[in-house]
């Protein structure tokens, strides 16, 4: 994992000292509402419906138990006992008072961490694969090049006013856990036929109002020109965006209105000033990068007997048989599994994780995993390195403490946002639709049955809960002040990403359960042999689906 | 007379700013911002000899880049403090262009982003009306170090390291 340079100490300290000196002018009125408001987004502070809301960044989705530790003490201390796993990979406090987040951060930094540029209309925080480094599909570790990304969008001096927020997000394998197609940038690392590396690169994606699916303008950039061809990307953003109507603002509107082709060329236009300039990477910078990001020291281990015992451990226990299966992956180096920390038990708003449960997980990654953890845009943890011969162990802890859920990747396993009940952006709760679902699919036969299957919620258009690329997507939708919900099927966000197709009119909340239930049994009905819901949706198609939820009652 | 800070000092200034709709003769005797579509479209009837220009957030350098470095001021307008277009027109000046009079930044700048507006290559500000300028000052110097190349730092950091 990366170690903050004294330089990059140095930098967060400053900011530190900056956003104290903006806030005290803010509370003194030398700054309006309106001068304070970018400058406190760019900190990742919100005013919410509540209180205000502080997102703090998790660069691509690494933390370490030190971090935790510290995570814990701010919520105990300046918050309400708990914090929340945003879908990209941040974490967010909801009860912060705006007084103490000059302090906040002073803590924060002491554990390098930060809340720089997690919302406003700059570049947010990269995401990336929540396995990257320990899943064997990989082409090349993501992780270098995100912090080489991470310094380079940090404080950027041209882009700290763009016209939209603005979302990078890396993957360094073919199959996409990283949701690259619906980003404003999406980057694969890739290699040519002569074996070099590089960078696929993909504009416009995005969901909100306006769900687009990204498009490639570049199959192959060497990665030595890699932050060139960013600066170049969004200065053609940053001047031809639209600043008048917020929502025509993102890069996806203007990719969509000149054609892929012409941003593209655009690109390539700017950029031909720019190549071969002084942010040409040089291979001693990717490699000092890279320093951090070495295996740990794995034993060397016995797979066979490590699978021998484990098939042992889970003859004998059904329960544990059935995690294993489900919140467990395959790692790359013998002897070792990839542990998801399931977030979603039914009854608690998915995503979320009490003070005592964050010391107690910065304990087991002490443990069984090196001291790391990873935040999933799917709103879970991962323990990434973990023996075989430590999983038993690891589950019963896991379980105590009320992580061990075995349901990563199926119905309840669902992603929401945190929906009317905390965010002022809004127009319905998201929460108890989560939880009415999880309860009502309580059967967790039924739900292995149904196999892999996403749903996802979102309590506005603003879409952070992903709902066009669920499986099953749910959207709050105000009419008249009434809160209501409607479903879209067909969403996918994985490499085939799709975007899902409106089922028809919306359902109030009561209903949704029902609603889900009839939906599921027309995939039931349907599917063929062990075919996923995914699957059997692009082979019937809608219709069946619509016949059966507004039929009317004989 | 209006202050501005020009080179981290606080200074005041002689410029006047002409508007984007000006029309007729540019009056005589005044040290004077011309709209750049008035001088692009009379730049052979002027007869003024020292002039600058400003640029508005909608414009395009291009228009003048080549040009650029018959003004002794070029001014780059932010008719809102959140329009960051100016940021990349800055930029474009001085380092494609090679610009090397004043560069200033007009409308709404404000403090906050003087670290930036610097970074980008402006070296005069006219910040909203009831600004502390002696205050601001500081706000130039928000950060020490920067990883980015930028007009005041032509490497980025890994080129800089010893």
């Amino acid at each position: 994992m990366y170690r903050y340079t004294e330089t990059d100490q140095k930098i967060i300290e400053e900011r530190v000292a900056q956003f104290r000196g903006q806030t005290d002018r803010y509370l003194a009125g030398e700054l309006t509402n309106e001068e304070f408001l970018p400058l406190r987004l760019q900190n990742g502070l919100y005013i919410q419906r509540l209180a205000p809301m502080l997102r703090i960044a998790v660069p691509y989705g690494l933390l370490n138990s030190t971090q935790f530790r510290k995570l814990a003490h701010i919520a105990r201390h300046y918050d309400k006992g708990y914090c929340h796993i945003t879908t990209r990979q941040n974490i967010q406090f909801n009860w912060p008072q705006l007084e103490e987040v000059p302090d906040i951060l002073a803590e924060l930094a002491q554990v390098q961490m930060h809340a720089v540029q997690t919302s406003g209309n700059c570049i947010r925080n990269i995401t990336s694969d929540q396995y990257a480094g320990v899943i064997g599909d990989e082409v090349e570790d993501p992780r270098p090049w995100c912090e080489i990304l991470r310094q380079w969008s940090t404080f950027h001096p041209e882009f700290a006013y763009l016209p939209r927020k603005f979302k990078i997000a890396v993957c360094g394998s073919e199959s996409d856990r990283a949701a690259i197609l619906i980003h404003d940038i999406g980057l694969q690392l890739v290699r040519n036929e002569a074996g070099e590396l590089g960078f696929k690169v993909l504009v416009g994606g995005g969901l909100g109002r306006t769900p687009v699916i990204g498009s490639v303008i570049r199959e192959f950039l060497p990665w030595q020109h890699i932050l060139g061809y960013l600066d170049a990307i969004v200065r053609v953003y940053n001047r031809y965006g639209n600043r008048d109507n917020k929502y025509k603002a993102r890069i996806k509107i203007l990719v969509r209105a000149w054609t892929p082709e012409v941003f593209a060329q655009k690109v390539e236009e700017e950029w031909s000033h720019i190549e071969g300039g002084p942010c040409t990477l040089p291979q001693e910078e990717v490699d000092r990068v890279k320093q951090f990001f070495t295996a740990p020291a794995y034993e060397s281990l016995d797979e066979n007997a490590a699978e021998q015992s484990l098939s042992a451990q889970a003859a004998d226990n059904k329960a544990f048989a059935k995690w294993l299966e489900r919140n467990t992956l395959d790692h790359r180096v013998a002897g070792y599994r990839i542990v998801n920390l399931s977030l979603k038990p039914t009854g608690v708003a998915p995503g979320d994780v009490t003070d005592n449960q964050l010391e107690i997980i910065a304990d087991l990654a002490d443990r069984y995993s090196f001291g790391e953890i990873r935040a999933t845009h799917s709103q879970n943890l991962v323990l990434a390195d973990v023996k075989k011969s430590d999983l038993f162990a690891l589950w019963q802890e896991a379980k105590v403490a009320g992580f061990a859920t075995p349901n990563i990747g199926t119905l309840t396993d669902l992603i929401c946002c945190p929906g009317g009940d905390f965010c002022s952006l809004a127009n319905a709760k998201s929460i108890p639709v989560a939880e009415a679902i999880q309860r009502r699919f309580d059967d967790m036969d039924y739900v292995y049955d149904l196999g892999d299957l996403t749903l996802n919620i979102s309590g506005c258009m603003n879409a952070c809960g992903h709902h066009h690329v669920g499986n099953i997507g749910i959207l709050g939708v105000d009419k008249k002040g009434e809160e209501f919900y409607q479903v879209q099927l067909g969403g996918s966000a994985d490499n085939a990403a799709t975007l899902g197709n409106v089922l028809g009119p919306s359902f109030g909340r009561e209903e949704m359960p029902d609603i889900i239930g009839k939906i599921l049994d027309v995939y039931v009905t349907n599917r063929l042999g062990d075919e996923l819901f995914i699957d059997t949706y692009r082979r019937i198609g809608l219709d069946p689906f619509k016949e059966s939820v507004y039929a009317k009652n004989h | 007379m209006p202050k501005i800070i020009n080179k981290d000092m606080i200074v005041e200034d002689k410029w006047v700013l002409l508007p984007k709709d000006f029309s007729g003769e540019p009056p005589m005797g005044k040290l004077l911002i011309l709209p750049m579509k008035y001088w692009l479209e009379h730049k052979d009837n002027i007869r003024l000899p020292v002039l600058g220009i400003w640029i508005d957030s909608d414009e395009e350098v291009e228009e003048i880049g080549d040009q650029a470095n018959l003004f002794p001021l070029i001014a780059v307008n932010f008719p809102s403090f959140m329009d960051g277009r100016g940021f990349s027109t800055g930029r474009l000046l001085r380092e494609r262009y090679e610009y090397t009079g004043q560069l200033r930044a007009i409308g709404n700048p404000n403090r906050d982003q003087l670290f930036y507006l610097k970074r980008c290559g402006f070296d005069a500000f006219d910040l909203r009306e009831g600004t502390d300028l002696e205050a601001a000052l500081a706000s130039l110097n928000d950060f020490s170090i920067s990883y980015q190349n930028s007009v005041d730092q032509p490497d980025p950091l890994f080129r800089r390291k010893s």
